[in-house]
């Protein structure tokens, strides 16, 4: 079967349901992509509330959060259509890929049959998962019993299925207090959580609830070492990193929790641009990647932020995608202006259409770090983040084409620090310093203002961006 | 081992068991090894392998180019092939089964007594001890790996004793496919880079094993030094697959013996036959070890002849990665929904592979038994997705 499409979105999480509302509505033919039987994404199996808050301006449960979202995309006018998990790309017979009907084309296999969809541009949601025990190399014994978050808010929530009833959590942040609410739903004490960091992070949110409620100790720079139980688990080593001590913790349940990999796996068939740190697909301030008419937003670029964030990416890449495929053929809609810069350098904007990503041609497959130069990223600047961040998103600012999602630079960090002070320097030039008055804490996003970058010169080098 | 080869790799094709000849590259990464490589050709076309080649580093690199600096040179093997190990001996089981054989699981032999011996009519069967009662036979094959030298004593004999030998294996993403599509092999016997770095069936690759004798026999578990061992020789072999996730880590025991032999040993009188100590190999040369064993048998007075109605090879389901699986059969799925309904995602199972695996001749006994014949949970999100809905199909099942 073939479908034909203006834009597919792959993924209907939070990002890829409010892309496809918002290019549905401003009129283009949109197909959402999911392989789960409903839309919605990681929402649907969280249960409590928190949801929201940024994109809607208002806080609900995951599961409604979910549903409002699907809803409003298919009120748009978008198809959303659900066990249609897309296993690769087909090859495309739109000629140059400069956005003209089956510019990209995607193999899916639905319980209908499999479908072949050619899209004039792609918009990539897959979102981002936790790693298991394995991509850890935990060792000891493999009974079950040993989880996710999500398999365990699968198997709680969405499955009503029971677990232990002690437990041990591997990692403390918000994602792991999260964990820590589901095992106390489904009747199980969590009797430690550890991590390797000098502190638990935790939601504001949380901390009430977290220490207080769910009163979970906490084994800070600790790490787990050993697994023990050759039928059921029960129990783990635990090494207090500070000393090198070992103790035995009985327990019957294990939740890996945090360890974020975007679910890359499109991305890096299509031989996009991949962030070593993060594995993501490299993007710039459009939510761009290193192939034309191939954006890609939600976790998928920043493993992980909270979900209204990615919402907002979804809604941020709306007017790219509509710039895109305006510039790739002149005769679509006219009133889909160019975004102006507002806070990035403007000035260098090489005339002649070179920043115009439609009418570009070549460079289009990037390899891991290669792509940020050629092509697509031709006249992008990129951005660099130095120790203790591990990743930095957008990788690369295009003078011209506007802000980031929500004017913020996303960066990760492997250390806590109390007080943050930014500084931005391109060409071994300080062109800002800042202390901002939210912590660097590992396990979450740290965000930058957009405007700390207006100084740089559009020209130049990459942006490097450190801690003071 | 030829003859191993050469029936198994007959038997793949008749019963659909996905084997892949990918060949191998022996790499030598020491003058010392280098300069072996000229023997272990001649000795590989005396044993009847002649497209063996000893090749310069320029070759080895460009066969494999994601292999760490430092090769040598190396020697191509063409003929290897990597094999699903679950559904070969799978379709073993179905077939026994197909043919008459009842397959016990769960049952331990823990004894046994000689009918007769207590005083009954019986006329020298055997009585096996089990966990799930008495079994009589009149002909025994001890074939109990790791256990089978405490099962020979239990024939009274005294013959050799099994020491686990753990080897532990990591399992890379799938993504990390393309860095190595061939075995990469030490050279035997050499004391530096002794893993082999092997594409997997599944279309993920593979980094181990490491040899260690250990005394508990039922000792899976993997380890700190094991981990950190591998991940030493494979920063050395191919950094760059030390980039990629690791999706699974294993721990087998290989039944090593204080003899270098395979045990074969016939008791005609006792009517008992042993097929122990088979450390290693032993997948390639089952079917060969069946036949001498029939032979053996025939000789002892057991078979007598041969029946001329037995069923063919059961078909069984494809879960290799380089063979159409049933989420690509446009006409699979017209037929059955099922097989278009993806469940676990990262290994693109089907929900209609998972109910044939649930209502096949022997079906699995547990979640890990599912993820074996199907490949559901195998992968890089190791449940994230699934876990809950794939356990939930499988107590469906059991449920009623
Ligand atoms: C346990 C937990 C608790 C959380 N709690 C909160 C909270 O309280 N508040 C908050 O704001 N955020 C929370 N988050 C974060 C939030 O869930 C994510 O930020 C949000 O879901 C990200 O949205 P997304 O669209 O990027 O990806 P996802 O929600 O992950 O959606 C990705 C979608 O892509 C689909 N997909 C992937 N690959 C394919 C393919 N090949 N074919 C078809 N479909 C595909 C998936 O099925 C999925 O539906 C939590 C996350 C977790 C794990
Ligand atoms: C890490 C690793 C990698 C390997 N790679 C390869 C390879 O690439 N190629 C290859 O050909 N071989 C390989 N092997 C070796 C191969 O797996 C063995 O040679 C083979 O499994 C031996 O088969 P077997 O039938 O003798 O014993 P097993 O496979 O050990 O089967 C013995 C069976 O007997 C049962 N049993 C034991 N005691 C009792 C009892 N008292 N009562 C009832 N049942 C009992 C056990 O439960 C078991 O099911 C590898 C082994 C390991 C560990």
């Amino acid at each position: 079967m073939r479908l034909t499409t203006d834009v597919a979105v792959v993924g209907g999480g939070p990002s890829g349901l409010t892309a496809a509302a918002g290019l549905a509505a401003a009129g283009l033919r949109v197909l959402v992509l999911d392989r789960e039987r409903e839309a919605g994404g990681i929402p649907r199996h969280s249960p409590h509330t928190g949801y929201g808050l940024r994109d809607l301006r208002t806080v609900m449960t995951g599961p409604a959060y979910a549903r409002l979202l699907a809803n409003r995309a298919l009120e748009a006018g978008a198809r959303v259509r659900t066990s249609a998990m897309v296993t690769g790309w087909a090859s495309a017979t739109g000629g140059d890929g400069a956005g003209g009907e089956g510019a990209h084309a995607l193999d899916v296999t639905t319980p209908e049959g499999r479908l072949r969809v050619d899209a004039r541009a792609v918009v990539l949601a897959t979102g981002a998962r936790e790693r298991p025990r394995a991509a850890r190399m935990v060792p000891g014994d493999r009974p079950p019993g040993v989880l996710t978050t999500g398999q365990l808010q699968n198997v709680v929530h969405l499955h009503h299925g029971s677990v232990g009833t002690r437990a041990v959590v591997v990692g403390a942040e918000p994602v792991s207090w999260s964990a820590a609410l589901t095992l106390r739903a489904a009747g199980c004490r969590t009797v430690l959580m550890t991590t390797e960091h000098a502190r638990a992070e935790s939601y504001a949110a949380f901390s009430v609830p977290g220490r207080a409620v769910l009163r979970v100790p906490v084994a800070t720079v600790t790490r787990v070492v050993r697994i023990n139980g050759r039928d059921a688990v029960e129990s783990v080593e635990v090494e207090d990193l500070r000393t090198g001590e070992r103790r035995t913790v009985p327990c019957d349940t294990v939740v890996f929790t945090g360890g974020w990999i975007p679910d890359n796996e499109l991305a890096r068939a299509a031989g996009l641009a991949i962030d070593p740190g993060s594995r993501s697909p490299v993007v710039d301030n459009t939510l761009a990647t290193s192939r034309p008419g191939v954006f890609a937003v939600g976790n998928l670029v920043h493993p992980v932020d909270t979900a209204d964030v990615a919402a907002l990416d979804g809604r941020h890449v709306v007017r790219h995608v509509l710039a895109y495929l305006a510039a790739a053929s002149p005769a679509a809609s006219r009133t889909v202006d160019r975004p102006a810069g507002r806070d990035l350098p403007d000035a260098a904007r090489p005339s002649g259409g070179a920043t115009s990503s439609g009418t570009r041609t070549g460079g289009e497959h990037g390899d891991a770090g290669g792509g940020e130069t050629g092509g697509m990223f031709a006249g992008a600047i990129p951005l660099r983040a130095e120790a203790p961040f591990r990743w930095v998103s957008p990788g690369l600012v295009r003078p011209g084409a506007g802000a980031p999602p929500r004017h913020r630079i996303l960066l990760w960090a492997d250390e806590h620090r109390a007080v943050a002070r930014v500084v931005v320097a391109q060409d071994g030039r300080e062109i800002a310093r800042r202390v901002l008055p939210w912590p660097v804490s590992p396990g979450r996003v740290f965000r930058v203002p957009s405007s700390l970058l207006s100084g740089a010169d559009p020209r130049g080098g990459p942006i490097v961006i450190s801690l003071g | 081992m030829r003859r191993g080869y050469e029936l198994l790799g007959g038997y793949a094709e008749r019963a659909g068991i996905p084997v892949e000849r990918t060949g191998a590259l022996l790499v030598a990464w020491t003058g010392e090894e280098l300069a072996a490589l000229d023997g272990l050709a001649d000795k590989a076309a005396r044993n009847g392998c002649r497209e063996c080649e000893v090749v310069g580093a320029d070759e080895v690199y460009r066969q494999v180019p994601a292999l760490g600096p430092g090769a040598l040179g190396g020697l191509t093997v063409p003929g290897e092939s990597i094999i699903c190990p679950w559904t070969t001996t799978l379709a073993f089981a179905t077939e026994a089964l197909a043919r008459g054989a009842a397959v016990l699981l769960n049952t331990r032999v823990d004894g046994v007594r000689r009918d007769g011996d207590g005083g009954g009519d019986g006329d020298g069967e055997t009585v096996l001890l089990t966990n799930r009662g008495p079994l009589r036979a009149r002909w025994v094959v001890n074939a109990a790996g790791l256990g089978s030298d405490a099962v020979d004593r239990l024939f009274g004999h005294e013959r050799y004793t099994v020491t686990p030998r753990r080897g532990e294996l990591l399992v890379f993403d799938k993504m990390a496919g393309p860095l190595a599509n061939r075995i990469v092999l030490p050279v035997p016997g050499s004391r530096g880079k002794g893993v082999l770095i092997s594409p997997t069936i599944y279309g993920n690759v593979m980094l181990g094993p490491t040899a260690e004798d250990l005394r508990d026999r039922a000792d899976t578990s993997t380890s700190e030094e094991g981990f950190a061992f591998l991940v030493d020789k494979g920063l050395a072999l191919m950094p760059a697959l030390m980039r990629e996730e690791v999706t699974a880590s294993y721990a087998g025991l290989r039944a090593a013996t204080e003899h270098g032999d395979y045990q074969v040993h016939l008791d005609t009188a006792r009517r008992y036959l042993v097929l122990g100590g088979i450390r290693s190999t032993g997948l390639t040369a089952s079917m060969a070890l069946a036949e001498h064993a029939a032979e053996l048998l025939a000789e002892a007075g057991l078979l007598t002849s041969v029946r001329g109605d037995v069923p063919e090879p059961p078909r069984m389901p494809n879960i290799g990665e380089a063979f159409p699986r049933p989420y690509m059969c446009d006409d699979l799925i017209a037929g059955d929904p099922a097989y278009g309904t993806v469940v676990c995602f990262c290994e693109r199972v089907t929900a209609g592979e998972i109910r044939d695996a649930l209502a096949s001749p022997l079906p699995p006994a547990d979640l890990d038994g599912l993820r074996r014949r199907t490949r559901a949970m195998m992968g890089r999100c190791q449940g994230f997705f699934c876990g809950a809905e794939i356990a939930g199909r499988l107590a469906r099942v059991e449920g009623s």
